[in-house]
Parts: C-alpha cells; sequence; structure tokens
C-alpha cells in the first residue's frame, strides 16, 4: 500500500516526475517524450500565467456557460432518505463536463503555436466538446473512435462531423476507446510537428492527468461554495462514475483535505463483477503500464490487455487515471460498483423523478445513491456529479430494451 | 555470454568493414514451431542480429503489419514465458546468432521484472529493447538487466535533441537503435541523406555501434543505410512476407528466408 507523502495535503501530487505514489509517470516512446516534457513545462507556465487563467475564466463563463448549477433533486432525495444535491455538469454547452477540459487544452495548443488537433472519444462526448473549440477556434480537427462506438453513438457521431471534424473509425482490438487511444497516440507519433492531442480524461503520460484534473477542478470549486452556500455546511458524502475518472477527479480534488467528506467512486460492473465483461479497473484488475502511465488495468497473467465491457461507451475503458488508483490505495476514496442494469434503473428513475435525463456513464453513480444515501444518514448531505446528458443514449437503451 | 555476444558480433563487423543486417521477426506468428524454424533458418541467411518481438494486445508505436502479428501470436496464445521458451530451444542449436527481445512494459511488470531478466539470461537473450519504457522510467529494469548482464538497448530518435541524446544513452549497452522516422513501424521510408548525420551523433554521444529501423523495406534502402549505420534493421517487410503466406495457407518460411537473404545480401554488398 502506498502512503500519502504528507497526510491530507493531495494538492502537492503529482511529483517532478508525474508520480502518484507509485501511479502515473511517462511510458511512452522516446518519439514522443521530448514533445511530453515540452507540454508539461508549457502548462506549468500557462498555469501560472493569470492571462491565461483570465481567458479560459471569460470563456468558461460566456462559451461554456458556468458556473453550473447545483440543484437539490427533491424527488430523488425523498426516494433514498438523504439530501440529494447534483452538480448539473450535463447543462454545460455540448452537454457534459468534457468542455471544461477541451477549452482549457485547445487555449494551451495555441500557446503553444499548434496547428492541427486529434483526440480519442469513447462515448462521443469528448469528441464532441473537442469538434467544438476547434470550431470555435477555426483548427482542423481529427477524432478517433472506435467502430463499435460509432455505431452505438451515432447523433454523436453526426454532432462532430457538423462541427467540422473528420471522425476517423478505428477497427483494431475490440474498436471501442482503447483501441481509439492507441490509434490517437500513432498519429500524434507520426505527426510530431504541428499536431496537439487533445487527451479527454485524467488519464495518459504525465502532465495529462495533472492537467486534466486542474481544468475539471472548477466543478469541486464550484460545488464546494454552493453547497456552503445552500446548506451552510459541507457535503457528507460526493459520489461520481468513474471511467479515465475526470469528471470524479474534478469533483473530488477540492474536497480531498477535508476529512469529514466521504467520497465514492463508482467503476462500471457490466454484466457483472462475477463475470469477465466489465470494465472495473480497481475492483477487478491490478496495475499495470498502458498508455503512458501505470495504474490499475484489467490485464490477463501475461500482462496482455483485456477488453472492457459496459453499456456506457464513456465507461468502457480497461485502466482508470493513476491519481484515482493512488487514492484508491490510500484509502481516501471507496471505489464502488455499478451493473448495465442497474445503471440502466437509475437511468428511468432520474428522468421519471426529476425529469432529467442523464448519460449512462451519470447513470452509474446514480445507481449507487442507494450506498450514498445509506452513508450519508437521512439528514446527510450528498453531492452528486451529473456528468453528462443522455439524449445520445437513447437509441443503445432502445436497442439494449428490445435485445432484452 | 549475454551482451558479449552482442559485442564480438558487431567486433566482428567491424573488422570485416560492413554493416550488419538485423532481422525481426515476431514470437508465435503464426505459432511457436514456426518461429522456431523461422528463427533456425534466419543465421544461414546472413542475418547477423534477430530482434525477436513479444506480443502485446496494445502496440502503441507499431504500424497495421505488427499488429496484426502481434494479434495472430496473441490467437496462437504466445506469452513472454512462451517467447522465452522459443530463445532457450534455438540456443541449443545456436550459441553465437545474438538476440534481442523487443516489446512493450507491461508483459515484462507483469511476469516480474528481477525474474524476468534472470530468466531472459538464462535462456539466452542478449539484449532487450522495451518501446514504452523511456530512460525517465527505465531505472528498475536497467538495474535488473544489469544484474544479469543482459543489455538494454535504447531508442534514439528524430525527436531526440542534442540536450536529451546523453540521458537517452545512458546505461545502454549492446547497440543504440536509431528510430529513422517519427512515426510508427513500417509505415513511411526513412531518408538515408537524414539518417547519416543522425547516426553519427548518436554512435558519438554513445560510443556503440548504431543500428538504423523503422522505414526500412526494400533491399536498396537497407543498402543505403548500411552505407552510413553500423546495422540495419528490417521488420514490417519480413512480417507482411509471412503474412502473406499464412494467408495463402502455404508455410511461410520459404519466403521469409528469401526475403531476409535479399535483404542480407544487399546489407552485405553495400560498401563494396
Amino acid at each position: 500500500m502506498t502512503k500519502p507523502l504528507i497526510p491530507n495535503d493531495y494538492s502537492a501530487l503529482p511529483d517532478a516526475a508525474g508520480r502518484f505514489g507509485d501511479y502515473g509517470g511517462r511510458y511512452v516512446a522516446e518519439t514522443l517524450m521530448p514533445l511530453v516534457l515540452r507540454l508539461g513545462r508549457a502548462w506549468a507556465e500557462a498555469k501560472a500565467d493569470p492571462a491565461f487563467q483570465g481567458e479560459l475564466a471569460s470563456e468558461l463563463k460566456h462559451y461554456v456557460g458556468r458556473p453550473s448549477p447545483l440543484y437539490h433533486a427533491q424527488r430523488l432525495s425523498e426516494h433514498y432518505g438523504a439530501r440529494i444535491w447534483l452538480k448539473r455538469e450535463e447543462l454545460n454547452h455540448t452537454g457534459s463536463h468534457k468542455i471544461n477540459n477541451c477549452m482549457g487544452q485547445i487555449l494551451l495548443a495555441r500557446r503553444m503555436g499548434k496547428t492541427r488537433i486529434i483526440a480519442e472519444t469513447g462515448a462521443g462526448q469528448h469528441g464532441v466538446a473537442t469538434a467544438t473549440v476547434c470550431a470555435r477556434y477555426g483548427l482542423p480537427c481529427v477524432v478517433y473512435m472506435g467502430a463499435v462506438d460509432v455505431e452505438r453513438q451515432a447523433p454523436n457521431v453526426q454532432r462532430m462531423q457538423l462541427l467540422g471534424a473528420e471522425v476517423r473509425p478505428v477497427t483494431s482490438g475490440a474498436a471501442t476507446l482503447k483501441d481509439a487511444m492507441n490509434e490517437a497516440l500513432r498519429d500524434w507519433v507520426t505527426n510530431v510537428e504541428d499536431t496537439y492531442y487533445l487527451i479527454g480524461s485524467a488519464a495518459g503520460p504525465h502532465p495529462y492527468p495533472a492537467m486534466v484534473r486542474d481544468f475539471q477542478r472548477v466543478i469541486g470549486e464550484e460545488a464546494r461554495a454552493q453547497v456552503l452556500e445552500a446548506e451552510g455546511r459541507l457535503p457528507d458524502v460526493l459520489i461520481a462514475c468513474v471511467g479515465g475518472g475526470s469528471n470524479a477527479i474534478g469533483l473530488f480534488h477540492p474536497f480531498l483535505a477535508d476529512e469529514g467528506v466521504r467520497i465514492f467512486g463508482v467503476e462500471a460492473s457490466g454484466k457483472g463483477m462475477e463475470t469477465s465483461e466489465h470494465a472495473a479497473a480497481i475492483n477487478g484488475g491490478r496495475p499495470g503500464v498502458l498508455h503512458g502511465n501505470r495504474t490499475y488495468l484489467l490485464q490477463d497473467r501475461d500482462g496482455q490487455i483485456l477488453e472492457a465491457h459496459s453499456i456506457s461507451a464513456g465507461l468502457d475503458y480497461p485502466g482508470i487515471g493513476p491519481e484515482h488508483a493512488y487514492l484508491n490505495d490510500v484509502g481516501r476514496v471507496a471505489y464502488l460498483t455499478a451493473t448495465d442494469e442497474e445503471a440502466l434503473a437509475a437511468f428511468r428513475l432520474c428522468s421519471r423523478l426529476e425529469g432529467i435525463v442523464p448519460a449512462l456513464e451519470s447513470a452509474h453513480a446514480l445507481a449507487r445513491l442507494d450506498v450514498a444515501a445509506r452513508e450519508a444518514g437521512a439528514d446527510g448531505i450528498v453531492v452528486l456529479n451529473l456528468s453528462g446528458r443522455g439524449d445520445k443514449d437513447l437509441a443503445a437503451v432502445a436497442a439494449h430494451e428490445a435485445r432484452a | 555470454m549475454t551482451v558479449e555476444r552482442l559485442n564480438a558480433r558487431f567486433g566482428r563487423l567491424a573488422g570485416e568493414g560492413r554493416a550488419g543486417f538485423v532481422a525481426y521477426v515476431m514470437a508465435g506468428d503464426p505459432d511457436a514451431e514456426t518461429t522456431l524454424r523461422l528463427l533456425q533458418g534466419l543465421a544461414g541467411q546472413g542475418v547477423d542480429v534477430i530482434e525477436l518481438g513479444f506480443p502485446f494486445s496494445d502496440p502503441m508505436a507499431d504500424g497495421p503489419p505488427i499488429q496484426r502479428a502481434a494479434l495472430r501470436a496473441l490467437k496462437a496464445g504466445m506469452t513472454l514465458p512462451g517467447t522465452l521458451d522459443l530463445v532457450r530451444r534455438f540456443r541449443q542449436g545456436d550459441a553465437e546468432t545474438p538476440i534481442v527481445l523487443m516489446g512493450y512494459l507491461n508483459p515484462i511488470l507483469s511476469y516480474a521484472t528481477d525474474r524476468f531478466a534472470e530468466d531472459a539470461a538464462k535462456a539466452g537473450v542478449d539484449g532487450v529493447i522495451v518501446v514504452d519504457c523511456p530512460p525517465e522510467e527505465a531505472g528498475p529494469l536497467a538495474d535488473a538487466l544489469d544484474r544479469a548482464g543482459v543489455a538494454l538497448i535504447r531508442l534514439a530518435t528524430p525527436t531526440t535533441d542534442a540536450e536529451r541524446l546523453p540521458a537517452v544513452v545512458s546505461r545502454t549497452s549492446g547497440f543504440v537503435y536509431y528510430v529513422s522516422v517519427a512515426g510508427v513501424t513500417g509505415a513511411r521510408a526513412a531518408d538515408a541523406d537524414a539518417v547519416a548525420p543522425a547516426v553519427a551523433k548518436v554512435r558519438a554521444a554513445s560510443g556503440l555501434p548504431v543500428a538504423v529501423g523503422f522505414g526500412i523495406r526494400t533491399p536498396e534502402q537497407a543498402a543505403a543505410v548500411a552505407r552510413v549505420a553500423d546495422a540495419a534493421v528490417v521488420g514490417s517487410a519480413l512480417v507482411d512476407a509471412l503474412a502473406e503466406g499464412v494467408a495463402q495457407k502455404r508455410d511461410p518460411v520459404p519466403k521469409v528466408l528469401e526475403t531476409a537473404r535479399a535483404l542480407a545480401m544487399a546489407v552485405r554488398s553495400a560498401r563494396a
């Protein structure tokens, strides 16, 4: 088990080598290493530059529509028996939290003089957000997307194309998010001069996990101020879904030093942890190296990466961001699971009770409100990150119901 | 033996005043027995060093030919222990041809780094190339391989600048692998004119022989590289020759050996 370097000082991580305890790092081909180091320096400079932060804050307010509301979900509260608040990231421009990170990284790419943007996408939310900021700033955009995901997230493919992005279906491997990331890395290693790789999750080689977290921290910073204003105290429980884990780390990070706040991440257990068809890297995997960082991975005895499964394309990934791996090992965050069926039930329940159609990804967090509410108690406060809206999932849900 | 076998081979090449030919094949593609026959046949075709790939499910630095080779190998059940077993069997009949393993880090971590280094040395492996393990992350692997006497062979690339080069060639032995193009394996052709000055810099910084690979497919390209480097590496072209035989449901070994022979002859006569 990894011990925290300084108890309760989670802001000191990662270290200079990009490590969160034993996790993270920069495991990339030598061709990419100078680019990754240059990106780290550029991000450190931009982060400390008030002009950069000012431009980002302005774009988040006027273009993205921040701050997003913290909404007291009264009927869900009655249903579960706790005071449940939803952080409404699905109300952001493009319909998910992904735009927070894309806006930050596109400003950084411009600052670095890059003229071509590439991205990987699973559910299409990150692809849409990337295509959006590329349209906004007039930069060409190529989005790699697993062929299976192109099929099950057709509305998002059409949106990306409308926004001017080229969507390249990836047929290698299981043709999902993992394979899209492999293909984006192959593009980057081939186009080293002009291309910026806009990673969508808090994963990949350093500095991506820390940089994406920093761009998503706005979720937790706002939620912290909003809940203090509305309730006059900190929440008892935070809960968010975890694939790579960018929405979750964004909500969690500003609360990590608040010892009284219990924190739950929810992994996708697909058809069940007793089957091999799930996407729960922490609950069903072990540490290894993939896509530039050391973290928990679904893998076989020989270290071959296993295909993940989840009804939610955005959670269908065999790894998890390295900071989550660390937070698990030090015991600061507990990682639960929710199955496809549980997520579908929560998808319907939230739609019926609150008039909010959540993304299937966010529905995994909603599915564990039972645990969150029990932990919080009847007068307890739960903040759930409603990371995206579910319009994109209607076809997939209908297809699933037709099969059932 | 191990790293000494590499040093002996490059010493002999220098003495003969010619470049070496390094042939890459993927262990277990399409099955272990075929790979063993290939390994046994390659030395007789003028191959100076064998690079033996061990398959990984997510070969991020490889183009389609080697991606497909890895999938065929995994489908046939090839593993890292299985790859070491192939080397062990090859060594029973050949104590001289150096063998360098090439692949990705996770199977090595899964095997356990220290145990891997010991078992690789025992099997007769002389060097190891790990694509996704840059010097910044290579400490534990370099320590383990040093103890076992196996060379850790580093990759230098067109993006490796003068400031970074000393770190890239530190703790490397046997030879340095210069990746001649920014890109994946087998994708685009190397430019021999651009390669020459880069090879000279890497040689000066490391004091080691420099092998050039990625983007060499034809005997002509191999000869052009052999005039400026200490060795030329060909992978995807051999893997393609094998894939063609597999697709036509015939023994792929003769075609691969024939392709290797043409490349080896071109390298041998390049400086004549």
